[in-house]
């Protein structure tokens, strides 16, 4: 075992026997990506690999890149490596990365979550030796209801409002989240509007079938009294901004697992916040390191110094992965 | 409980006042007597005790959750709360508890009489009973830390409305010396006997900062000028035979100042003043590090009274004979104030801060640029006209303050902020050059907008050079505009000096590190106005 089956460099993660780049945040060769969120799907690749679910999303985002298909559990050599993609649960077609070389197999798990949403395709354990796994989540103060509880709390809020006459303005990252919201809306309260930037992603996934409610585009001849009772989802940035004003009365919410602590939740200045998030909570993340059953586990993407230093001391090979920005972009864009 | 932790996260959601004036109004409405009553005492800053100290809470609760201490306190910085800390990482209760809040304030209440053991075992029985947001509550009482977003104001007015009473009269009902455990919600809100308490004091007015010039404020002639000490805020009440002296914060300071006992040899009963109480050298102020000698000490020491002693400036009369003069114009209540005070004594050690006669505002704005050499934070104008008001309402009080001093520092380490601004880096602190080297000299943690902390805080992550814990130093290249209002000598801090509010008043994206001030510069300033 001379050279690891993948190393960190300057440009991200990478694979000697297969001369690629997984996530990568600077121009390579050959890049494979988990999904199209901004911080893992950049542009300037030479050629791009992900799974067909995500590449719809990636190539909206990209522009015309070129991007090569893999089906989940697929396998593809390159070079001295094999590699396939399977599940993470974190938004629609996006997928943990493993790599065999030699009969080594190491997982980039990218962005993930265990529990099912009921929209994305559920996370799926993979075992290998080691496994390098986000901890965006990555301290015990993070844990997240049921989802069911969730929603019952955000369609609860949405009546009320609606009962007043009020609309509802809800924060939801454009590519997942607000997905994931749209499904968990009872469209018996209203009519659902969507900002520009979540209404064509919407129209990226449901052309791949991906199951969501009917939505009323918001264009600027829009007239919000023709929509009395209405839920309003849009990226968090376009809540403070003119576009929002136009909804005269919201309540104003958002979702995102930042909303567990009360000052994120103070400082967003919203109505309410609802603790949902895409990525995986403190009893997740201990579940889905057992589950792969790795002894060598790589914290990126999150609280990465404490992470890793509690699952050193639960005897765990752990170390921490250099990334880009230090190790934390907790308030990076779709990172919640 | 539960019904408390309703109230506390209306309040909690909401941005807007009315919003949470009526969750309030709607509470003293429906909750029992007690409850309520603890609730008025709780929201007017009459918090129970501590009864267990922050560090066995976390030991407890890092017991109870089966995780290494070190992992909550690691925690603790980024959710920026210790109580919320300790509420989000302990597991799911067993059970659930319908024991209102004073049922729990009750409890502890009793903890100072139990022993360690004893008051281990209550809290964690507590957490087992109590949801999340209920926890939150429970912690924040037993660390004797209760602060949520709602000003006295907002309780009170909450209050007059669901009693249908005078939010005024109310106000003044609240104040004084009284806790759930001396009163009851009927003596207290419901139906006050007539029988007044001697040592209560009047709400305080509040002056608000003026903004821009104070031309805006018409006809000088309108206005009296007086110097805004740097002093203590408080009011001298002298009734029954007994004085009473008490803080802004409504904290009874009567035994931490014992020569304003003076004041009673001279001068009759049913005297209530407002004024400033400053360290005095017999001419003129001391310097505010003085004073805060004094501050905090409970038993005063003959030496500290020889080497710190403290007079009232009073500027305002607020009841004379017994009546309330609150009503009256200024003017009038000035010209009272200084009919008792002017013969008085030296040794009375009260004495009325004077007025500053001026004709124009030019020649006032001169008189204002001198109040450093007076020991004087700046002019306070007020309205010849103005009645007392209570709380802070704009009009009629206004402090004009001198600009703050500043240094140009460069940042050096910083730290993730606690409760709104949680996960964003802006807890700094600042150096000076000395030579080729940066010498820390202040933290600075307010000042900037929440847009500017984003970029900051992203600048941070790419340019740590070191972790320590919580803090992480950085490049040395960000340059700040460092705001104070005051420079002492301080033998605990390495640059000999400390800062007196101490805040950033801009970020110098213009300047380079190099250019930042000197150590030197700011002893110059320590000579100057220390
Ligand atoms: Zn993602
Ligand atoms: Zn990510």
């Amino acid at each position: 075992m001379n050279t690891p089956v993948l190393s960190f460099t300057d440009k991200g993660i990478y694979c000697p026997a297969g001369d690629f780049h997984i996530d990568p945040w600077r121009p390579v060769a050959r890049a494979l990506i988990t999904h199209g969120h901004a911080d893992h799907s950049r542009w300037g690749h030479d050629s791009y690999l992900s799974t067909d679910a995500a590449a719809p999303v990636i190539r909206h985002r990209l522009g015309d890149i070129s991007i090569d298909t893999l089906r989940y559990g697929e396998q593809r050599r390159i070079g001295g490596a094999t590699v396939s993609f399977h599940p993470a649960g974190h938004i629609p077609g996006s997928a943990q990365i493993r790599v065999e070389v030699a009969g080594e197999v190491w997982v980039a798990s990218g962005d993930y979550k265990v529990s099912p949403d009921g929209l994305c395709e559920a996370f799926e354990p993979v075992k290998c030796h080691a496994f390098i796994t986000e901890c965006t989540f990555g301290l015990p103060v993070f844990k997240w209801a049921p989802q069911a509880t969730v929603a019952a709390d955000i369609n609860a809020w949405w009546s009320a409002c609606a009962a007043e006459g009020r609309p509802c303005l809800l924060g939801a990252y454009s590519l997942g989240k607000a997905q994931r919201v749209l499904a968990l809306l009872n469209p018996a309260i209203g009519p659902i509007l969507t900002h520009g930037a979540v209404e064509n992603t919407n129209e990226v996934l449901r052309a791949q079938g991906y199951a969501l409610p009917d939505t009323v585009r918001v264009t600027p001849d829009l007239d919000p009294k023709q929509h009395p009772g209405a839920m309003v989802i849009a990226p968090p940035s376009a809540l403070g901004a003119t576009w929002a004003r136009r909804f005269r009365g919201a309540q104003v919410a958002m979702a995102s697992g930042w909303m567990r602590l009360r000052g994120v939740r103070r400082r967003r200045g919203a109505d309410r916040g609802f603790v949902l998030s895409d990525h995986a909570d403190w009893d997740e993340l201990h579940q889905a390191i057992r589950e792969t059953g790795a002894e060598k586990v790589f914290a990126t993407h999150g609280y990465t110094d404490i992470f890793a230093r509690w699952l050193g001391s639960r005897g765990y090979d752990a170390r921490i992965v250099p990334t880009e920005f230090g190790g934390d972009e907790d308030i990076a864009e779709d990172t919640a | 409980m539960k019904a408390f932790a309703a109230l506390f996260s209306a309040i909690d959601q909401s941005t807007r006042t009315t919003v949470k004036t009526a969750a309030l109004a709607e509470y003293f409405r429906t909750a029992p007597d007690d409850d309520r009553l603890w609730t008025v005492a709780l929201f007017s800053g009459r918090r129970p005790k501590r009864a267990v100290t922050t560090t066995q809470l976390r030991e407890w609760a890092s017991e109870r959750a089966g995780l290494p201490l070190w992992l909550v306190e690691e925690s603790y910085p980024i959710v920026g709360d210790l109580a919320e800390t300790i509420a989000l990482v302990l597991p799911p209760p067993g059970d659930t508890s319908d024991r209102s809040l004073s049922d729990w304030l009750g409890d502890l209440l009793t903890y100072p009489a139990l022993d360690i053991a004893a008051r281990k075992a209550r809290t964690l029985d507590a957490w087992d009973r109590l949801d999340a947001t209920e926890r939150f509550l429970f912690n924040k009482l037993i660390t004797g830390g209760f602060r949520i977003g709602v000003s006295r104001k907002l309780m009170t007015r909450a209050l007059a409305q669901a009693t249908g009473q005078d939010e005024a009269a109310m106000a003044l009902r609240l104040m004084g010396d009284w806790t759930p455990q001396t009163t009851t919600w009927q003596r207290l809100v419901a139906a006050p006997d007539a029988e007044e308490d001697d040592s209560r004091p009047y709400p305080f007015y509040l002056a608000y900062q003026i903004d821009g010039a104070p031309e805006t404020l018409g006809p000088p002639g309108d206005w009296l000028a007086e110097w805004k000490w740097d002093g203590i805020r408080g009011q001298m009440i002298l009734r029954g035979g007994a004085h009473h002296v008490w803080s802004r914060g409504e904290e009874l300071m009567t035994d931490r100042f014992p020569e304003l006992a003076r004041a009673r040899d001279f001068l009759p009963e049913g005297l209530v003043f407002d004024g400033e109480i400053v360290a005095w050298d017999g001419a003129q102020p001391l310097p505010f590090n003085t004073l805060q000698q004094r501050i905090g000490r409970k038993t005063v020491s003959k030496k500290l009274l020889r080497d710190a002693p403290v007079v009232m400036l009073a500027y305002d009369l607020l009841e004379e004979n017994g009546t309330d003069l609150r009503d009256r114009p200024l003017e009038q209540r000035r010209d009272r104030l200084d009919a008792l005070l002017a013969e008085l004594p030296d040794d009375a050690n009260i004495r009325a801060s004077p007025l500053i006669p001026f004709e124009t505002w030019n020649a006032l704005a001169q008189t204002r640029s001198t109040a450093r050499d007076r020991r004087a934070e700046g002019l306070m104008l007020k309205r010849r006209d103005a009645p007392y008001l209570a709380g802070r309402k704009k009009g009629d009080w206004w402090k004009w303050k001198l600009d703050p001093l500043t240094v140009d520092a460069v940042m050096i380490y910083a730290q993730q902020g606690h409760g709104r601004r949680a996960n964003l880096f802006t807890d700094f602190t600042f150096a000076v050059w000395n030579g080729n080297e940066l010498v820390p000299f202040t933290k600075a943690y307010s000042g900037l907008t929440d847009a500017e902390f984003n970029k900051i805080t992203a600048w941070v992550r790419r340019n740590t050079l070191q972790r320590f814990g919580p803090v992480r130093q950085v490049t040395p290249e960000l340059v700040f505009e460092i705001a104070f209002e005051g420079i002492q000598p301080s033998s605990r801090h390495k640059s000999g000096l400390s800062l007196r509010f101490p805040r950033m008043a801009r970020w110098r994206h213009d300047k380079p590190a190099q250019e930042a001030n000197t150590l030197d510069d700011l002893h110059e300033m320590l000579a100057l106005y220390g």
